[in-house]
Protein backbone atom coordinates (compact mmCIF):
# COMPACT_ATOMS: atom_id res chain seq x y z
CA UNK A 1 0.00 0.00 0.00
CA UNK A 2 1.23 3.48 -0.84
CA UNK A 3 1.89 5.76 2.13
CA UNK A 4 0.96 9.42 1.78
CA UNK A 5 2.07 12.13 4.15
CA UNK A 6 -0.41 14.85 5.14
CA UNK A 7 1.65 17.30 3.13
CA UNK A 8 1.47 15.16 -0.02
CA UNK A 9 -2.30 14.78 0.32
CA UNK A 10 -2.68 18.51 0.77
CA UNK A 11 -0.53 19.28 -2.26
CA UNK A 12 -2.40 16.86 -4.54
CA UNK A 13 -5.81 18.08 -3.33
CA UNK A 14 -4.76 21.68 -3.82
CA UNK A 15 -3.64 21.07 -7.40
CA UNK A 16 -6.96 19.42 -8.28
CA UNK A 17 -9.11 21.99 -6.53
CA UNK A 18 -7.54 24.75 -8.67
CA UNK A 19 -7.56 22.71 -11.86
CA UNK A 20 -9.32 23.77 -15.07
CA UNK A 21 -10.04 20.23 -16.27
CA UNK A 22 -10.89 21.30 -19.81
CA UNK A 23 -7.84 23.49 -20.28
CA UNK A 24 -5.30 21.16 -18.70
CA UNK A 25 -6.85 17.99 -20.12
CA UNK A 26 -6.88 19.35 -23.66
CA UNK A 27 -3.37 20.80 -23.42
CA UNK A 28 -1.88 17.63 -21.94
CA UNK A 29 -3.37 15.20 -24.46
CA UNK A 30 -2.53 17.49 -27.40
CA UNK A 31 1.04 17.87 -26.14
CA UNK A 32 1.39 14.09 -25.87
CA UNK A 33 0.10 13.55 -29.43
CA UNK A 34 2.47 16.24 -30.76
CA UNK A 35 5.63 15.46 -28.79
CA UNK A 36 5.20 11.68 -29.06
CA UNK A 37 3.44 11.28 -32.43
CA UNK A 38 3.34 7.48 -32.25
CA UNK A 39 0.69 7.86 -29.53
CA UNK A 40 -1.67 8.95 -32.31
CA UNK A 41 -2.06 5.26 -33.15
CA UNK A 42 -4.77 5.04 -30.50
CA UNK A 43 -6.83 7.90 -31.89
CA UNK A 44 -7.68 6.70 -35.37
CA UNK A 45 -11.36 7.53 -34.92
CA UNK A 46 -10.78 11.03 -33.59
CA UNK A 47 -10.76 12.97 -36.84
CA UNK A 48 -8.00 15.19 -38.17
CA UNK A 49 -4.60 14.81 -36.47
CA UNK A 50 -2.62 15.96 -39.46
CA UNK A 51 -0.35 18.45 -37.71
CA UNK A 52 0.07 20.34 -34.44
CA UNK A 53 -2.44 23.03 -35.41
CA UNK A 54 -5.22 20.58 -36.32
CA UNK A 55 -4.55 18.54 -33.17
CA UNK A 56 -4.80 21.66 -31.00
CA UNK A 57 -8.13 22.60 -32.64
CA UNK A 58 -9.61 19.10 -32.61
CA UNK A 59 -12.78 19.08 -30.44
CA UNK A 60 -12.80 15.27 -30.04
CA UNK A 61 -9.27 15.35 -28.65
CA UNK A 62 -10.18 18.24 -26.35
CA UNK A 63 -13.17 16.30 -25.01
CA UNK A 64 -11.05 13.21 -24.48
CA UNK A 65 -8.41 15.18 -22.62
CA UNK A 66 -11.09 16.40 -20.22
CA UNK A 67 -12.36 12.83 -19.80
CA UNK A 68 -8.87 11.57 -18.93
CA UNK A 69 -8.37 14.28 -16.33
CA UNK A 70 -11.72 13.53 -14.71
CA UNK A 71 -10.56 9.91 -14.62
CA UNK A 72 -7.79 11.07 -12.29
CA UNK A 73 -10.49 12.26 -9.87
CA UNK A 74 -11.08 8.64 -8.97
CA UNK A 75 -7.50 8.28 -7.83
CA UNK A 76 -7.76 11.54 -5.90
CA UNK A 77 -10.85 10.35 -4.02
CA UNK A 78 -9.30 6.94 -3.30
CA UNK A 79 -5.66 7.77 -2.70
CA UNK A 80 -5.25 4.93 -0.25
CA UNK A 81 -6.33 2.29 -2.75
CA UNK A 82 -5.55 3.53 -6.24
CA UNK A 83 -4.51 0.03 -7.26
CA UNK A 84 -7.99 -1.47 -6.84
CA UNK A 85 -9.79 1.70 -7.87
CA UNK A 86 -8.21 1.38 -11.31
CA UNK A 87 -8.40 -2.41 -11.72
CA UNK A 88 -11.31 -2.19 -14.13
CA UNK A 89 -9.82 0.71 -16.09
CA UNK A 90 -6.55 -1.20 -16.33
CA UNK A 91 -8.35 -4.20 -17.84
CA UNK A 92 -10.12 -1.87 -20.26
CA UNK A 93 -6.83 -0.36 -21.45
CA UNK A 94 -5.28 -3.81 -21.75
CA UNK A 95 -8.03 -5.94 -23.25
CA UNK A 96 -10.18 -3.50 -25.16
CA UNK A 97 -8.07 -0.46 -26.00
CA UNK A 98 -4.77 -2.38 -26.33
CA UNK A 99 -2.71 0.59 -25.14
CA UNK A 100 1.01 -0.01 -24.52
CA UNK A 101 1.36 0.95 -20.82
CA UNK A 102 4.48 2.96 -21.58
CA UNK A 103 2.12 5.54 -23.06
CA UNK A 104 0.70 6.24 -19.60
CA UNK A 105 4.13 7.50 -18.58
CA UNK A 106 4.40 9.69 -21.69
CA UNK A 107 1.03 11.30 -20.98
CA UNK A 108 1.96 11.71 -17.31
CA UNK A 109 5.15 13.56 -18.31
CA UNK A 110 3.17 15.88 -20.60
CA UNK A 111 0.65 16.51 -17.83
CA UNK A 112 3.54 17.43 -15.51
CA UNK A 113 4.96 19.91 -18.05
CA UNK A 114 1.51 21.51 -18.58
CA UNK A 115 0.87 21.82 -14.83
CA UNK A 116 4.37 23.28 -14.37
CA UNK A 117 3.65 25.92 -17.03
CA UNK A 118 0.30 26.72 -15.40
CA UNK A 119 1.60 26.95 -11.83
CA UNK A 120 4.94 28.60 -12.62
CA UNK A 121 7.22 29.06 -9.60
CA UNK A 122 4.43 27.68 -7.38
CA UNK A 123 5.32 24.30 -8.87
CA UNK A 124 8.08 23.91 -6.30
CA UNK A 125 10.35 20.91 -5.91
CA UNK A 126 8.13 19.66 -3.07
CA UNK A 127 5.01 20.06 -5.20
CA UNK A 128 6.63 18.26 -8.13
CA UNK A 129 7.72 15.35 -5.92
CA UNK A 130 4.17 14.85 -4.60
CA UNK A 131 2.61 15.31 -8.04
CA UNK A 132 4.91 12.86 -9.81
CA UNK A 133 4.50 10.35 -6.97
CA UNK A 134 0.73 10.55 -7.46
CA UNK A 135 1.05 10.10 -11.22
CA UNK A 136 3.48 7.19 -10.89
CA UNK A 137 1.02 5.38 -8.61
CA UNK A 138 -1.75 6.00 -11.15
CA UNK A 139 0.45 4.81 -14.03
CA UNK A 140 1.44 1.70 -12.10
CA UNK A 141 -2.21 0.89 -11.24
CA UNK A 142 -3.28 1.33 -14.85
CA UNK A 143 -0.65 -1.15 -16.02
CA UNK A 144 -1.27 -3.67 -13.28
CA UNK A 145 -3.98 -5.81 -14.89
CA UNK A 146 -2.16 -6.38 -18.15
CA UNK A 147 -1.72 -10.06 -18.85
CA UNK B 1 14.23 11.15 -34.88
CA UNK B 2 16.92 13.40 -36.29
CA UNK B 3 16.76 17.16 -35.81
CA UNK B 4 15.19 19.19 -38.59
CA UNK B 5 16.55 22.69 -39.37
CA UNK B 6 13.46 24.06 -37.60
CA UNK B 7 14.16 21.96 -34.50
CA UNK B 8 17.73 23.27 -34.40
CA UNK B 9 16.58 26.87 -34.79
CA UNK B 10 14.04 26.42 -31.96
CA UNK B 11 16.65 24.94 -29.63
CA UNK B 12 19.13 27.75 -30.41
CA UNK B 13 16.44 30.36 -29.78
CA UNK B 14 15.55 28.99 -26.34
CA UNK B 15 19.18 28.48 -25.46
CA UNK B 16 19.87 32.10 -26.24
CA UNK B 17 17.22 33.08 -23.70
CA UNK B 18 18.48 30.63 -21.09
CA UNK B 19 22.24 30.94 -21.27
CA UNK B 20 22.34 33.95 -18.94
CA UNK B 21 20.65 31.93 -16.18
CA UNK B 22 22.50 28.68 -16.81
CA UNK B 23 23.52 28.15 -13.18
CA UNK B 24 20.01 28.76 -11.82
CA UNK B 25 18.36 26.56 -14.42
CA UNK B 26 20.88 23.77 -14.02
CA UNK B 27 20.63 23.81 -10.24
CA UNK B 28 16.82 23.83 -10.39
CA UNK B 29 16.64 20.94 -12.89
CA UNK B 30 19.21 18.91 -10.96
CA UNK B 31 17.45 19.54 -7.62
CA UNK B 32 14.15 18.43 -9.07
CA UNK B 33 15.68 15.28 -10.54
CA UNK B 34 17.36 14.34 -7.24
CA UNK B 35 14.10 14.87 -5.33
CA UNK B 36 11.67 13.24 -7.76
CA UNK B 37 13.96 10.32 -8.64
CA UNK B 38 15.89 9.55 -5.45
CA UNK B 39 17.78 6.72 -7.14
CA UNK B 40 19.79 9.40 -8.98
CA UNK B 41 21.29 10.45 -5.65
CA UNK B 42 23.43 7.32 -5.74
CA UNK B 43 25.79 9.05 -8.15
CA UNK B 44 26.47 11.85 -5.71
CA UNK B 45 27.23 10.07 -2.45
CA UNK B 46 30.49 12.01 -2.30
CA UNK B 47 28.70 15.36 -1.96
CA UNK B 48 28.27 16.99 1.45
CA UNK B 49 24.70 17.99 0.73
CA UNK B 50 22.15 17.17 -1.95
CA UNK B 51 19.63 19.79 -0.92
CA UNK B 52 18.42 22.28 -3.56
CA UNK B 53 20.48 25.24 -2.41
CA UNK B 54 23.73 23.42 -1.72
CA UNK B 55 26.98 24.58 -3.34
CA UNK B 56 27.62 21.14 -4.85
CA UNK B 57 24.20 21.09 -6.55
CA UNK B 58 24.62 24.65 -7.83
CA UNK B 59 28.10 24.00 -9.16
CA UNK B 60 27.15 20.77 -10.86
CA UNK B 61 23.96 22.25 -12.29
CA UNK B 62 26.13 24.89 -13.94
CA UNK B 63 28.59 22.27 -15.24
CA UNK B 64 25.76 20.32 -16.83
CA UNK B 65 24.22 23.40 -18.45
CA UNK B 66 27.61 24.50 -19.81
CA UNK B 67 27.90 21.04 -21.36
CA UNK B 68 24.45 21.32 -22.90
CA UNK B 69 25.23 24.81 -24.16
CA UNK B 70 28.33 23.44 -25.82
CA UNK B 71 26.24 20.67 -27.40
CA UNK B 72 23.92 23.34 -28.83
CA UNK B 73 26.88 24.74 -30.80
CA UNK B 74 27.71 21.23 -32.04
CA UNK B 75 24.19 20.19 -33.01
CA UNK B 76 25.20 19.30 -36.55
CA UNK B 77 27.49 16.50 -35.36
CA UNK B 78 26.73 15.68 -31.75
CA UNK B 79 28.52 12.34 -31.83
CA UNK B 80 31.84 13.90 -32.80
CA UNK B 81 31.32 17.03 -30.74
CA UNK B 82 30.60 15.12 -27.54
CA UNK B 83 33.26 12.44 -27.95
CA UNK B 84 35.28 13.46 -24.89
CA UNK B 85 32.20 13.85 -22.73
CA UNK B 86 30.97 10.48 -23.88
CA UNK B 87 34.25 8.88 -22.91
CA UNK B 88 34.03 10.55 -19.51
CA UNK B 89 30.50 9.22 -18.92
CA UNK B 90 31.37 5.77 -20.29
CA UNK B 91 34.64 5.01 -18.57
CA UNK B 92 34.78 7.23 -15.53
CA UNK B 93 31.28 8.29 -14.45
CA UNK B 94 29.45 5.23 -15.76
CA UNK B 95 26.04 6.84 -15.35
CA UNK B 96 23.29 4.45 -16.42
CA UNK B 97 21.93 6.05 -19.61
CA UNK B 98 18.30 5.78 -18.44
CA UNK B 99 19.11 8.64 -16.08
CA UNK B 100 19.66 11.06 -18.96
CA UNK B 101 15.91 10.85 -19.63
CA UNK B 102 15.16 11.73 -16.01
CA UNK B 103 17.29 14.88 -16.11
CA UNK B 104 15.87 15.79 -19.53
CA UNK B 105 12.32 15.72 -18.18
CA UNK B 106 13.31 18.09 -15.40
CA UNK B 107 15.01 20.47 -17.82
CA UNK B 108 11.71 20.52 -19.74
CA UNK B 109 9.78 21.22 -16.50
CA UNK B 110 12.07 24.16 -15.69
CA UNK B 111 11.63 25.49 -19.23
CA UNK B 112 7.83 25.21 -18.91
CA UNK B 113 7.98 27.24 -15.69
CA UNK B 114 10.27 29.86 -17.28
CA UNK B 115 8.42 30.15 -20.58
CA UNK B 116 4.77 29.21 -19.88
CA UNK B 117 3.49 30.75 -23.11
CA UNK B 118 6.47 30.18 -25.43
CA UNK B 119 7.19 26.58 -24.48
CA UNK B 120 4.53 25.36 -26.91
CA UNK B 121 4.06 21.67 -27.82
CA UNK B 122 6.21 22.24 -30.94
CA UNK B 123 8.98 23.85 -28.90
CA UNK B 124 8.73 20.99 -26.37
CA UNK B 125 9.06 18.52 -29.26
CA UNK B 126 12.19 20.22 -30.63
CA UNK B 127 13.92 20.45 -27.25
CA UNK B 128 12.96 16.88 -26.32
CA UNK B 129 14.38 15.62 -29.63
CA UNK B 130 17.59 17.56 -29.00
CA UNK B 131 17.97 16.21 -25.46
CA UNK B 132 17.34 12.66 -26.73
CA UNK B 133 19.98 13.13 -29.43
CA UNK B 134 22.35 14.54 -26.82
CA UNK B 135 21.76 11.56 -24.53
CA UNK B 136 22.40 9.20 -27.42
CA UNK B 137 25.68 10.91 -28.30
CA UNK B 138 26.66 10.88 -24.62
CA UNK B 139 26.16 7.13 -24.40
CA UNK B 140 27.93 6.46 -27.71
CA UNK B 141 31.14 5.20 -26.08
CA UNK B 142 29.43 3.02 -23.48
CA UNK B 143 29.86 -0.25 -25.38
Amino acid sequence: MVEWTDSERAIINSIFSNLDYEEIGRKSLCRCLIVYPWTQRYFGGFGNLYNAETILCNPLIAAHGTKILHGLDRALKNMDDIKNTYAELSLLHSDKLHVDPDNFRLLADCLTVVIAAKMGPAFTVETQVAWQKFLSVVVSALGRQYH
Amino acid sequence: MSLTPKDKATVKLFWGRMSGKAELIGADALSRMLAVYPQTKTYFSHWKSLSPGSPDVKKHGKTIMMGIGDAVTKMDDLERGLLTLSELHAFKLRVDPTNFKLLSLNILVVMAIMFPDDFTPMAHLAVDKFLCALALALSEKYR
